[in-house]
């Protein structure tokens, strides 16, 4: 069966996501939703100055969407801001290495989509 | 019912790589004497309709005519009493326009819908109590799946002015007792509009026994075309609503400053209409009258309840799906460890078409605690092998993800 979407890297992230928890006074806190399917995630930023000193969050997602913000979590670990507005859609589509129909784009942009609006405020 | 025979009918079904198709509550499937129908009419008599004084112009006015009568008397009406739109979205929003241009409703009016209505009821509604400064209340989910009508009764009030609910869940497939809520909402004088969406063509709808004021349907659920659908109009109530869309060919007298409309319900038919989609809605209830939408029911009822059965047996599973006995035949289920639109991602890789999210049912799924379901609707070509494809699938997905 041709299931490439389901690489075992993103099982993996998807069973145990890297970064998945509430934030305890994070410096910036998001919130991200898909309002297609429902799923929703938040994402939370500690910054020192303007380096992200650590990215967590937290919600319901499907795999991709979890595989996609288990990764892009973990990217964002130690960018400065600038550096983490450099990250696109493209960036996301490479982490996860594997091809995203169109009907999963939002699911993998989901944290991204938090994470533009969080950029927004910083 | 000849199941071989039927699924014959339709020639997506035919096809080398067919799908597995269990999304008929999304769209259903064309069978051949409606695209025929609709053929015909772009092939050898396309004209505009009314007022054209050729052959093909009588022709194409008299077969949407002819539809009118038809569709009326599939659901119990009147001919007067149907107005063709684009479909349910575009019925239900033509109706809350009309309703909003009445004086029916005063600041602080009440109007009732249900927890499980699909958003092309609820947000117009929405939107309407908005502007109207009307409170919405709901009527709740009962036990097994079902409204509850007690607390029903209790929530149309003297305060209540108009009751809206869904005769079929799109989600739950559970057929509401219409009757009851409308007997009730008539006792306080409210108005009754029923989404008939997910029911016409899938179980017998009798306007009048169920006590509807307003039932609106698309064709596209029920083996019609795309783009078409029917708003249903008492006909002492639809005396009381004017045109919110105006236009050409509903006009009776214009003069520099006014104009006269014509007669209803053609002049909630502004500009030119969906001909060749109502010639085939037209041809969609002849070929459902011809198999009979009773022997439908049971079929869906017995595949349905097959369906179940084989769902609940899966570990992990959990239903949100009412009794075959009230239901137009439409299971929805979560897997503890699968997400639902990875589940349909896996399924339509195997060949299996389902859906996977809200449903359009949003608040429904916010109060059975769930953000996504995946759906498999059942219909009149739907066999047992299909459901068994279903379960097989359902099964690699659970292997895919170690479970």
């Amino acid at each position: 069966m041709d299931s490439e979407i389901y690489k075992q890297h993103i099982l993996n992230h998807n069973s145990k996501p890297h970064n998945k928890e509430e934030m305890f006074e994070p410096d910036v806190r998001v919130p991200a939703k898909n309002a297609s399917c429902g799923d929703s995630f938040i994402l939370y930023l500690k910054l020192d100055g303007t380096t992200i000193q650590q990215a967590t969050f937290s919600g319901v997602g499907c795999c991709i969407s979890q595989a996609a913000a288990s990764m892009l979590t973990d990217k964002l670990k130690g960018l400065s801001v600038e550096e983490a507005k450099t990250i696109t859609e493209e960036t996301i589509y490479s982490m996860l290495g594997v091809e995203v129909t169109a009907g999963r784009q939002k699911c993998a942009l989901l944290l991204f989509r938090g994470l533009e609006e969080a950029l927004k405020s910083i | 019912m000849d199941l071989a025979k039927i699924k014959k009918d339709f020639p997506i079904l035919s096809k080398k790589d067919a799908l597995i198709y269990l999304d008929s509550a999304a769209t259903s499937l064309t069978p051949e004497p409606v695209l025929e129908a609709m053929d015909a009419y772009y092939r050898t008599y396309r004209a505009n309709i009314h007022r054209g004084l050729y052959k093909e112009a009588e022709r194409a006015s008299n077969e949407y005519e002819e539809a009118r009568v038809v569709v009326a008397r599939f659901i119990g009406a009147q001919a007067d009493e149907i107005i063709f739109t684009a479909g349910a979205t575009g019925s239900s929003n033509m109706l809350m326009y009309a309703l909003e241009h009445t004086d029916m409703f005063q600041e602080g009016d009440e109007v009732v819908t249900t927890i499980m209505e699909h958003s092309a009821v609820l947000i117009p509604l929405q939107a309407f109590a908005k502007r109207k400064k009307l409170n919405i209340r709901y009527i709740e989910l009962g036990e097994n799946f079902q409204l509850d009508y007690e607390q029903a009764e209790q929530v149309i009030t003297s305060k209540t002015k108009l009751v809206a609910l869904t005769l079929a869940s799109n989600v739950l497939g559970t057929i509401n007792d219409v009757t009851r809520v409308a007997r009730r909402a008539h006792e306080v004088g409210a108005l009754v509009i029923v989404d008939a969406t997910a029911a016409v063509g899938h179980m017998p709808v009798d306007v009048t026994l169920l006590g509807a004021d307003f039932l609106f349907f698309s064709g596209h659920k029920m083996c019609g075309p795309t783009g078409v659908g029917v708003l249903y109009g008492k006909k002492s109530e639809l005396a009381k609503l004017t045109p919110s869309f105006l236009g050409g060919g509903i006009i009776e007298d214009v003069t520099r400053t006014d104009f006269v409309l014509g007669l209803k319900p053609w002049s909630f038919e502004a500009g030119t209409p969906n001909i060749a989609g109502v010639i085939g809605l037209k041809t969609t209830v002849e070929y459902l009258e011809k198999i009979g939408v009773e022997k439908i029911q049971t079929h869906c009822r017995e595949i349905l309840a097959y369906a179940q059965q084989e769902l609940q047996k899966i570990e992990g599973s959990t239903l949100y799906s009412a009794e075959p006995a009230y239901n137009v035949g439409i299971v929805s289920f979560t897997l503890d460890t699968v997400h639902p639109h990875d589940m349909a991602e896996i399924l339509g890789k195997n060949g299996v078409a389902v859906r996977a999210g809200h449903h359009c049912a949003v608040p429904l799924h916010t109060e059975l605690n769930v953000p996504a379901t995946t759906r498999a609707s059942i219909y009149l070509y739907t066999t047992e092998e299909d459901i068994d494809a279903l379960v097989s699938s359902i099964k690699k997905a659970k292997e895919i993800f170690n479970i």
